[in-house]
């Protein structure tokens, strides 16, 4: 390999590209440059730290999903139950609030954009998208409670008791996303909300509704 | 990576070269994106306590595996003195338990316990910790060029939350009756079932659950700094393949603790729910212990060790990559040149890394899993010595006819390289499953496992030590100190190995606390000369220890380049490095990693951040 660059040629930078649209790497900051100038000049490692976070509980629903698998198959003890309908009520409000972070985006975008004067309330949205996750949470507290009504407990059954690991596990994710949709709220509030950073939180948040999705097809199939 | 409108790209304009450096603005002091946090603390706790500061954090958990190691050290000698002296009565040994030891004589149970805590302490707290975490943090940002990790706070939970982990692990030694016995696997049903199978099997397992819980968040929070600071925060100029072995080492170990403890961790939440919550995961029907038949029903007790051993494999090479790396990057400064390969070396490595996730199954042989699945188990396991060999090899020859330098850090390098091949010798035996059904529970097995992972991993830990403390401390270690303590760990560690894969041989079994059958009476002298061995090689790392010490305080004060190496760790203005690592000015990087004895070079060796022009090899093919 090479190893030898002529010195960088220097060039001074004239102008920060401000307009932040719904593409592009470009930073947000707001146009009046109210913030911080922000340089970047790799990928903004909020990106590549919550690709790496989600891979990382990735692995651990495939951990469980293979306990599943394996308990189950070589199981005689295993009873089947019909999931609670609310699930589905749950599945599509928890659908629905990635519908309205990418509402949010948009709008937080003009805002940031430039166009401040001309939008108003740009956290609109995310209170929404918060209130919808508040909501799914709820709804799976409901779950539980009509489960243990039915007198399926955590120790019931291995079924229920795979039942209660993966929904606790995704409402505690979940809960964790919605702390981060309260900081961006916050950041967005102090306007130093950065792209790298929304971004990541949005990708948590629609990550965490395709895990939804996952594992209701998952327990569906197999309890 | 170059980005519209603020920056310019600039590609070198070399044949071969298929890199583009992308860089924006000044060259001297350019906004990083950790910037914005990054002012120097001034309060104690800020500074020393719960610390951003990649480089303290670093400190720390080699202070927490510093401590563990003597723990767990102290812990083996115990062990030793009871196998060489069954009945010996060891002053003050009912102090560390309370029903463990009546009289001061070790109990069977507590001398289980005493080898499980030993185990887990050596494997997550010291070996894990100390080469990838410690040394990991203080170097590879500054080895990419990096002002920081990019997720400070992350980073100080990642260290406070594993110090949780140790304390809860301890703590077990106070509650109740003891600490779990079930062996640093835990295997199901045992480990599940509570008091039923044993002192400790009760609050002690939940408790090592707990804190093998929190060890995995830990490290997980730690992975995800070190790969994005290996993808993110690299300096201008520096490229991947510029990278020193060392970031590579850590970065691979980072993706296998990713992947790694993010399986271990809900089988533990698992183990704890069969435990607290009444859940049957681990539980098979109609068990019988103690001729009490256990409530839990048709739990799958092979499924904890598939979900541990998905995990434990790879662990080991966590323990042992980063030994790689720095054993790479300490030889290659005392050999004055490069090794044969550069990139042979990344490769192999992660080679290993991916290798290591197919022959998890090698752990399992003799568990009663199928013996078609042993097989498929066994080819990956005997292929994965090909990349160890290359890597083993590449070192050969590359010391080959070079003029090394003897040092305490060179010295333990080599040793690291003399253990690792007689160790890993005897996993060739193992890997076969018609061998290792005879060889499984036996010494042979301790003793390959105590030489390949933990002590060749100790030699990699006691390398960088030597190198890398006048970098930490601005001091250097005392040399003639450092030089005794290899030769006598290293005359000692394998007068206390080698015996265990002879009498492994010859049948002694494993994990027994006393050799009560008759034909292990005759190794009973052989377990006596052992525990002579340890007890001196023990004793020999307090040599070590008061080196440590004494040089922090009093040792010669060091310069800023005291082995003339090459990479960035070297360009700091100070030592230890100063706040933001490079004083306010990021380096920019002119050349591969390991730049000694160029032709036509001003000197011996070229650093990372001369813009001297040079030509290699590479540069007229």
């Amino acid at each position: 390999m090479a190893t030898t660059v002529q010195p960088p040629a220097i060039k001074k930078i004239e102008k920060l590209q401000t307009g932040s649209g719904n593409g592009g790497w470009r930073p947000l900051v707001p146009a009046g440059g109210d913030s911080r100038l922000v340089q970047e000049f790799a990928p903004p490692p909020a990106s590549t730290g919550i690709w790496v976070g989600l891979a990382a509980i990735t692995m651990t629903f495939a951990a469980l999903t293979s306990a599943l698998v394996v308990r189950k198959g070589g199981a005689v003890d295993w009873q089947h139950f019909t999931l609670p309908s609310i699930l589905y009520l749950n599945t599509v409000v928890l659908l629905a609030s990635s519908v309205t972070l990418e509402l949010g985006r948009r709008r937080i975008a003009a805002y940031m954009g430039g166009l401040r004067s001309s939008v108003q309330h740009p956290a609109r949205w995310l209170y929404v998208t918060f209130s919808l996750g508040l909501l799914f949470v709820a709804g799976q507290y409901i779950a539980w409670r009509q489960l243990s009504a039915q007198g399926l407990y955590l120790a019931t059954n291995p079924s229920s008791s795979f039942f209660y690991v993966f929904t606790a596990g995704h409402a505690l994710h979940v809960l964790g996303g919605l702390g981060g949709l309260g900081r961006a709220i916050r950041k967005l509030k102090r306007l130093d909300l950065r792209r790298s950073t929304f971004d990541a939180t949005a990708r948590y948040w629609h990550f965490m509704g395709a895990l939804w999705v996952y594992l209701l097809v998952l327990l569906w199939m197999k309890l | 990576m170059a980005q519209e409108g603020s920056g310019v790209a600039i590609s070198a304009g070399i044949k071969g070269l298929d890199q583009t450096i992308s860089f924006h603005g000044e060259p001297m002091h350019y906004v990083s994106h950790a910037h914005a946090a990054h002012h120097a603390p001034t309060s104690f706790i800020g500074k020393y306590v719960f610390s951003l500061d990649h480089k303290v954090i670093g400190k720390q958990y080699y202070g927490l595996a510093f401590i563990a190691v003597l723990f767990g050290m102290f812990l083996s000698w115990l062990m030793r003195l009871h196998l060489g002296w069954t009945n010996l009565p060891i002053p003050g040994l009912h102090l560390l338990s309370a029903n463990g030891a009546p009289g001061d004589v070790m109990t069977p149970e507590f001398y289980l316990q005493l080898m499980t805590m030993h185990g887990t302490i050596m494997v997550f707290f010291v070996l894990t910790t100390a080469p990838f975490a410690a040394f990991g943090n203080y170097f590879l940002p500054i080895q990419v060029g990096a002002e920081d990790m990019p997720f400070p706070r992350f980073n100080m939970m990642s260290f406070w939350i594993t110090f949780a982990g140790f304390i809860v692990l301890v703590a077990s030694f106070f509650t109740g009756d003891g600490p779990t016995l079930g062996g640093w696997t835990q295997y199901a049903p045992l480990s599940a079932v509570g008091v039923a199978s044993g002192p400790g099997q009760g609050t002690g397992v939940v408790l090592w659950a707990v804190s093998i819980t929190l060890f995995c968040i830990g490290q997980l929070l730690g992975s995800l700094n070190f790969i994005t600071t290996t993808l993110d925060m690299r300096t201008r100029g520096m490229s991947l393949m510029r990278l020193p072995l060392s970031v590579w080492a850590w970065f691979i170990t980072s993706i296998m603790g990713l992947t790694a403890f993010a399986v271990l961790m809900p089988a533990c939440i698992l183990l704890i729910l069969d435990h607290v919550a009444g859940t049957s995961f681990f539980v098979p029907s109609n068990l019988v212990i103690n001729d009490q038949l256990q409530p839990h029903a048709g739990g799958s007790t092979l499924l904890w060790q598939h979900l541990f051993w998905f995990f434990g494999h790879p662990e080991v090479y966590i323990a042992i990559v980063p030994g790689f790396g720095i054993v790479s990057h300490v030889l290659i400064p005392n050999m004055r040149r490069p090794l044969l390969s550069h990139r042979v070396m990344i490769y192999s490595m992660v080679a290993l890394a991916i290798l290591s996730y197919m022959v998890y199954g090698h752990h399992m042989f003799v568990s009663g899993m199928n013996p078609v699945s042993s097989i498929a188990f066994s080819f990956p396991t005997l292929i994965i010595t090909i990349p160890a060999t290359i890597i083993v090899l590449i070192w050969l020859g590359s010391l080959y006819g070079s003029r090394l330098r003897i040092n305490s850090a060179s010295l333990f390098a080599l040793g690291f390289i003399s253990m690792f091949i007689s160790g890993g010798v005897s996993g060739f035996f193992l890997a076969q499953p018609s061998l290792d059904i005879m060889l499984h529970a036996t010494y042979f097995v301790v003793g390959h496992f105590h030489m390949v992972m933990a002590v060749a991993a100790m030699f990699g830990i006691f390398a960088g030590t030597y190198f890398w403390f006048p970098k930490m401390f601005g001091r250097m270690m005392n040399e003639t100190l450092g030089k005794l303590h290899f030769w006598l760990t290293f005359v000692g560690t394998y007068a206390i190995f080698m015996p265990f894969h002879y009498i492994g041989l010859a049948g002694n079994i494993r994990r027994y606390q006393a050799f009560a059958p008759d034909y292990m009476q005759a190794f009973i002298p052989v377990h006596k000369a052992i525990t002579v061995a340890a007890l001196l090689t023990g004793a020999a790392q307090l040599i070590f220890v008061y080196n440590l010490i004494h040089s922090r305080f009093w040792g010669k004060p060091a310069p800023l380049n005291p082995w003339e190496a090459t990479t960035l760790e070297w360009s700091t203005p100070s030592s230890p490095p100063p706040f933001d690592n490079f004083g306010g000015k990021l380096p920019v990087v002119y050349h591969d990693p390991y730049q000694y004895g160029i032709e036509g070079s001003s000197g011996d060796y070229v650093m990372q951040t001369s813009p001297e022009q040079i030509h290699t090899k590479s540069d007229e093919a």
